[in-house]
């Protein structure tokens, strides 16, 4: 096995390593009353492993592909969009 | 009939069907045609269980009293048959049957960018399948099909997770074949095919793959959190437990509004095929059609809280869903006034596919206008949950895919299977079809304006004529929809060998032979010519398509 292909998998596993972690972060966090910011400290976790999951297992990390970026960008407009609209019915309810 | 000759002049080769004969042959395939056609089989038999439910709703309906069964099995009955048009026929049937047989033909490729997806697709659309099946013969589900919450989650004690786990899978299988288009049109196109040479069956399947892609996940995870809340009861939907039910259909509904362009815009695609080739005319407006379908896309994704109107969302909200709704009306639009202006002056002929495509834009038209009446905020209260709303939604999805799906079986079929269908049947079947459609799902506009509740198995005496009205109609559309799969099989035998190009038409696809063969053309071609060069085809008769 070539040095580069050990090196890939220790940097996987790695990353693999830190999601766990970050779980476990997230379960630990839950047991501690923080208030209002409950859905803010899990939220901001589940965005860091979101985060390592998209750079570095999708590969869109060092991706020279137009096509990736396209794609990429695409996903989170579609989020934008699945957000924002239902915000404008969330947050402009009157029996709220 | 006797059986056809192969002909002198067409050099008998191996094709896609015969490159291989057994079980195993087919079940480990890598050919997306031969993908397309496990599909096929697939897809009918669903079709026709789909069907059966349906029939066994009009036989309810037939009388006021609920004499066939009571209200448990009716809900479950109108679940199963909404479940299985919806996930495992109308979704898949155009992009995995004529899709994944016509996409890399029509850009000049051996196969999809990935093959093996391509297979795995059709194995977890099978497994999605038998589990749903299992699902019906345990006891079925009856939340309905849009798997509403609070219900689905704390009230209905039917096998909703199982029904729910079926979708899950089948999403991904319409993933994997979305991921499959997008990457195979941007990178695999035969030399000289631009973007805007493209045929806009590749369009707007492209368009499609892009809902497939961005959607699909959104649906599944939703499904996801409503077997948590059931299993685990933790609060997501539930109010008791701090949830928001509308939450649900929020989520529910961002998928499953623009699911509709997914089984829509690929039929689209076909009828944009057929009314050129039947005109003997170039499209008109080759762009606007081409970027209507991604506008819909886009715009379909705007849209989805029209389903929501009389659910309690802020009146805020939905005066905004509802002025989007009106713009998704413009890009469908632009598709009906551009078919239309391609038939004027056209020479027309009235071959199967094209009696299809007329019935596609007549149905569809209604289908989309009466969409707006419910895109309007005091209309669509006084009809919500009405049968408008059914008669509305089955003329687009049955009206508008349906037909677009046999015009394109009719006029690829030639291709698929190197055999004629016998042209009279087909045009009584198209004919049948169209009457039996109307008979069905028209009076259910008047029942629905006038108060009949959907989703109820008993009615008042006074909306009995309209409903047996509805039930004839079924009949007939039910025996228009078994006679082309009666035909089609008896031409697999029986048939007269098609040529390369029965009707004479423009497009990759018909410049190889009939069938295929396994890597669709012998030389990769170069493309030098725009789409729909009608003008520069020599024309020929094509109300008798013959083969050789």
């Amino acid at each position: 096995m070539s040095e580069h292909a050990t090196s890939s998998r220790k940097f996987y596993v790695g990353i693999g390593m830190s999601l766990l972690v970050l779980t476990s972060v997230t379960v630990f966090a839950a047991f501690v009353n923080l208030g209002p910011f409950n859905p803010v400290v899990a939220l901001l976790i589940a965005t860091i492993k979101a985060t390592l999951v998209v750079l570095f297992f999708m590969h869109v990390k060092g991706a020279s592909e137009k096509l990736t970026a396209a794609v990429l960008v695409s996903g989170f407009f579609f989020l934008a969009i699945l957000l924002s609209l239902a915000l404008a019915d969330y947050l402009t309810r009157a029996w709220r | 009939m006797a059986s056809a000759a192969i002909p002198a002049n067409q050099t008998p080769k191996t094709n896609y069907l015969t490159n291989g004969y057994g079980l195993k042959s087919w079940l480990l395939t890598t050919d997306h045609k031969r993908i397309a056609v496990l599909y096929l089989i697939s897809v009918t038999v669903f079709f026709f269980l789909g069907g059966f439910f349906a029939m066994l709703i009009r036989l309810e309906l037939l009388t006021p009293q609920g004499d066939l069964m009571q209200a448990d099995s009716y809900n479950k009955v109108f679940t199963m048959h909404g479940m299985i048009m919806v996930f495992f026929f109308l979704i898949p049937v155009v992009p995995a049957v004529l899709g994944n047989f016509l996409v890399p033909i029509m850009i000049g490729a051996k196969d999809l960018a990935f093959p093996r997806i391509n297979l795995l697709s059709w194995y977890l659309y099978i497994i999605a399948g038998t589990l749903f099946l299992h699902c019906m013969l345990i006891g079925g589900v009856d939340t309905g099909w849009t798997f509403y919450t609070p219900y689905s989650t704390v009230g209905s004690n039917t096998n909703v997770v199982e029904a729910g786990l079926a979708v899950f899978i089948a999403g991904f299988s319409s993933i994997f074949t979305g991921l499959n288009f997008i990457v195979t049109i941007h990178r695999m196109r035969a030399p000289g095919l631009t973007w805007d040479r493209l045929p806009l069956f590749i369009w707007a399947n492209y368009a499609t793959s892009i809902i497939m892609v961005l959607g699909t996940p959104v649906v599944a995870i939703t499904i996801v959190l409503v077997a948590v809340e059931r299993l685990f009861h933790l609060g997501i939907f539930d109010p008791k437990l701090g949830g928001d039910p509308l939450l649900f259909q929020h989520l529910f509904w961002f998928y499953s509004h623009p699911a509709v362009y997914i089984m829509i815009l690929p039929s689209m695609g076909v009828v944009s095929e057929l009314i050129t080739c039947f005109s003997r005319k170039r499209i008109f407006g080759y762009k606007f059609i081409a970027l209507s379908s991604v506008a819909i896309a886009v715009l379909g994704f705007l849209v989805w809280a029209h389903h929501m109107f009389v659910a309690g969302i802020s009146l805020y909200a939905a005066m905004i869903f509802s002025f989007l709704t009106f713009f998704i009306g413009v890009p469908s639009a632009i598709k009906v006034f551009n078919w239309t202006a391609t038939l004027y002056r056209g020479s027309i002929s009235y071959a199967t596919p094209m009696l299809y495509a007329f019935g596609f834009i007549g149905l569809f038209t209604i289908g989309g206008l009466t969409g707006l009446f419910l895109a309007t905020l005091g209309i669509d209260v006084h009809v919500t949950d009405t049968y408008f709303v059914v008669a509305h939604f089955h003329y687009v999805m049955v009206g508008g895919v349906l037909m677009g799906y046999l015009g394109g079986m009719h006029f690829w079929w030639p291709k698929i299977s190197g055999r004629m269908y016998p042209e009279g049947w087909a045009k009584l079947s198209a004919l049948l079809v169209f009457v039996g459609f109307n008979l069905t799902f028209f009076p259910q506009f008047i029942l629905g304006y006038v108060g009949m509740p959907r989703r109820y198995w008993q009615y008042p005496d006074e909306f009995q004529v309209l409903n047996v009205l509805s039930t004839a109609g079924s009949s007939v559309l039910a025996v228009g929809y078994l006679l082309p799969m009666i035909y089609f099989l008896w031409s697999l035998r029986y048939g007269p060998i098609a040529e390369a190009n029965p009707w004479n038409a423009a497009g990759l696809e018909w410049q190889t032979t009939s069938p295929p063969p396994t890597f669709n053309f012998d030389e990769t071609p170069v493309v030098t010519w725009e789409a729909y060069n009608y003008d520069e085809i020599a024309p020929k008769e094509l109300e008798a398509p013959v083969g050789r």
